[in-house]
């Protein structure tokens, strides 16, 4: 077992094209850390140069207390499950599994031991004789698991391993992979571009964002305190209200300006800061008109026309989550309500203001 | 589809038969033709029943073939027929697949202009390159040997082209995969790549089997030596050669044979061949 570390990590393409660029993260040993981000990030990346199929460009990797950058994936430590999960269609489920091992001239007894633990772990003891044909996408996920943890690697990576799987498998393996990682105690890099696995899995959080990194720290953290923009916007469903401040001015809510640090531009709000009844505590009151009401079972969510002219006539549309089904009519004036703590501020530059 | 038109049906069935009696007819009078007495044939009619001679002709024809005008028995310019088949064959194989590999999954400098050149090569036929050809084989002393026979066939574009598309359908992944495994490049070729071109080769295999197998004008050209004879070649020999009337039993026992290892090889690999052009496992 073992830390990676990661200092001012860059990837620059033979065309000159830059994916990272100055890339500082620690990763404590047996810490569990999920990298997020929109498509084109460079998380994808970030993950590659660590196994060691992208080169490193820029900056130093290390694994363990060695520095990794020249090494052959193979000799890293390090094991990956792929999107799509890579198994080797002509070998049976147990080859599979072994293949890494024989690779690395493990005793044969030693190979069958492992073999067996790692099937008994993930359940899929009765397929080793199958070839990944005969098994279902779940099934195939597990094997792709299995060929991580039988070699007992430093480093476990995955890159979107859930992407592949149906809703309800995708749940249940999450859980499963958590679990998993709490027995094993492996350090884990764990890329995805799902919101709720970002937030539910990792011990800590890496938001990347056109090859950098826009914020690490504890999902909730994160969650609760963004520190751009860009952050605001990504983690959370649906997306953070962003008002403005002048559009707010207008509407006369001096008193919460008031609240909030002077250089800020814009306001988030999260949907379930939207509150239809006025809270107890310092607030702001929002008038508005409820334009698409849209039940989702436990919860719903109100699309709001808000009154007042957002800088040059178009209208400020805010989502509202609420629980249960209150009976609202379309197109009825609707009077959020939003705590003081609950207002998010990011100066000009997109940072968050305090 | 399903469609009920009777008369439809009667005519494409009218118009296959046609086309299959057309085809086997030649093939169905070679085979009567080569089991009649010598006799049969000087009076200038084609009997259309087999007749009693037929074990006795492919004896003589494997055992003798038509020795008075110079060529060999059957039997040696069959084997000779399957080495040079073979040897192109596997010869064709081997070097295809290592080079599609090395286009592939290398990265080495004029890349792409190798694989032109490979490519380019579809355009030059053996026939076309005959004569210079010739020229650096016998130059090489290679003329009437089984080498000279079988290497200047050897080069294949096709069969690169082939295993070139094969392999960019492989997903990347499994080669990365096996680099964190610890398979190197060559352990990654010979456990998944190969494994997973299998019915490709099979398929390969067969073409090139009978590409080989049916030589005709080359082996015509550089075996001046009886012993180095294929049996494509042999059958015009056996027509033109000497001074007497052409043996036409032996002739026909003769194409008989050479027809036959292309129709077995395609017997014993035809559930690999069929699913190797139509398949791709994934």
């Amino acid at each position: 077992m073992a830390g990676v570390v990661m200092e001012g990590l860059g990837k620059t393409y033979a065309g000159g094209v830059k994916a990272l660029t100055g890339v500082d993260l620690e990763i404590a040993d047996g810490e569990f850390v999920v990298l997020v981000g929109p498509s084109g990030c460079g998380k994808s990346t970030l993950l590659r140069m660590v196994a060691g199929l992208e080169t490193i460009t820029d900056g130093v990797l290390r694994i363990g207390d060695r520095v990794a950058n020249g090494l052959e994936p193979a000799e890293r430590d390090i094991a990956m499950v792929f999107q799509n999960y890579a198994l080797y269609p002509h070998m049976t489920v147990y080859d599979n599994l072994a293949y890494g091992l024989r690779n690395r001239r493990t005793p044969k007894d030693e190979i069958d031991r492992r073999v067996r633990e790692a099937a008994r772990i993930l359940e899929i003891e009765r397929f080793l004789d199958r070839k990944p044909r005969a098994l279902s996408g779940g099934q195939r996920q597990r094997v792709a698991m299995g060929r991580a943890i039988v070699r007992d690697p430093k480093v476990f990576l995955f890159d979107e391993p859930l992407s592949n799987l149906d809703a309800k498998l995708r749940v249940q393996m999450r859980v499963e992979i958590k679990q998993l990682q709490h027995r094993l105690k492996t350090t884990t890099l764990y890329v995805t571009h799902d919101q709720l696995e970002a937030l539910t899995l990792g011990d800590r959080l890496v938001v990347m964002n056109g090859g950098r990194i826009e914020q690490v720290g504890t999902p909730i953290e994160v969650y609760d305190r963004p520190a751009t923009t860009f952050v605001a916007g990504f983690i959370g469903s649906p997306a953070m209200n962003m008002l403005r401040r002048d559009w707010l001015a207008q509407t006369g809510a001096a008193e919460a300006l008031g609240a909030i640090p002077a250089q800020t531009d814009l306001i988030g709000v999260r949907p379930d800061d939207l509150l239809l009844t006025p809270p107890p505590g310092p607030h702001l009151t929002l008038k508005g008109r409820l334009a698409l009401f849209e039940p989702a079972g436990a919860e719903s969510f109100l699309h709001i026309d808000l009154d007042g002219d957002h800088l040059g006539g178009a209208g400020v549309t805010a989502t509202a989550r609420v629980s249960g089904r209150p009976a609202l009519a379309e197109a009825g004036a609707l009077d959020v309500h939003v705590p003081y703590a609950a207002l998010h501020p990011f100066d000009s530059a997109g940072r968050r203001a305090a | 589809m399903v469609e009920n038109r009777p008369l439809g049906n009667l005519l494409s069935h009218v118009v296959l038969i046609l086309g299959v009696a057309i085809v086997v007819f030649p093939i169905y009078v070679a085979i009567v033709a080569s089991t009649h007495p010598p006799g049969t044939f000087v009076r200038g009619v084609m009997p259309l029943l087999p007749g009693p001679n037929g074990l006795e002709n492919y004896v003589t024809a494997l055992t003798e073939g038509r020795s008075r005008a110079g060529t060999p028995p059957i039997s040696l310019m069959l084997a000779n027929s399957l080495i040079m088949a073979l040897a192109i064959t596997i010869g064709k194989l081997a070097i295809s697949i290592i080079s599609a590999f090395a286009i592939v999954y290398f990265r080495f400098p004029f890349r792409l202009f190798f694989f032109w050149i490979i490519f380019l090569t579809l355009m030059l036929p053996v026939e076309v390159r005959i004569v210079p050809t010739f020229q650096v084989v016998a130059d090489l002393g290679m003329l009437n040997s089984f080498a000279g026979l079988s290497i200047p066939l050897i080069a294949s574009a096709t069969a690169t082209f082939l295993f070139r598309q094969f392999f960019m359908t492989v997903p990347e992944e499994l080669m990365e995969a096996a680099r964190v495994d610890g398979a190197g490049p060559m352990k990654f070729f010979k456990d998944i790549l190969l494994p997973l071109s299998i019915t490709n080769i099979a398929a390969l295999f067969v073409i090139m089997f009978i590409y080989g197998w049916n030589q005709y004008l080359w082996p015509l050209l550089i075996t001046t030596d009886s012993q180095y004879f294929t049996i494509v070649m042999g059958i015009q020999r056996m027509v033109t050669g000497g001074d007497s009337e052409p043996l036409w039993h032996l002739v026909m026992a003769t194409v008989v044979m050479a027809a036959l290892p292309p129709v077995l090889v395609i017997l014993f690999m035809q559930r690999l061949f069929v699913k190797g052009l139509t398949e791709t496992e994934k």
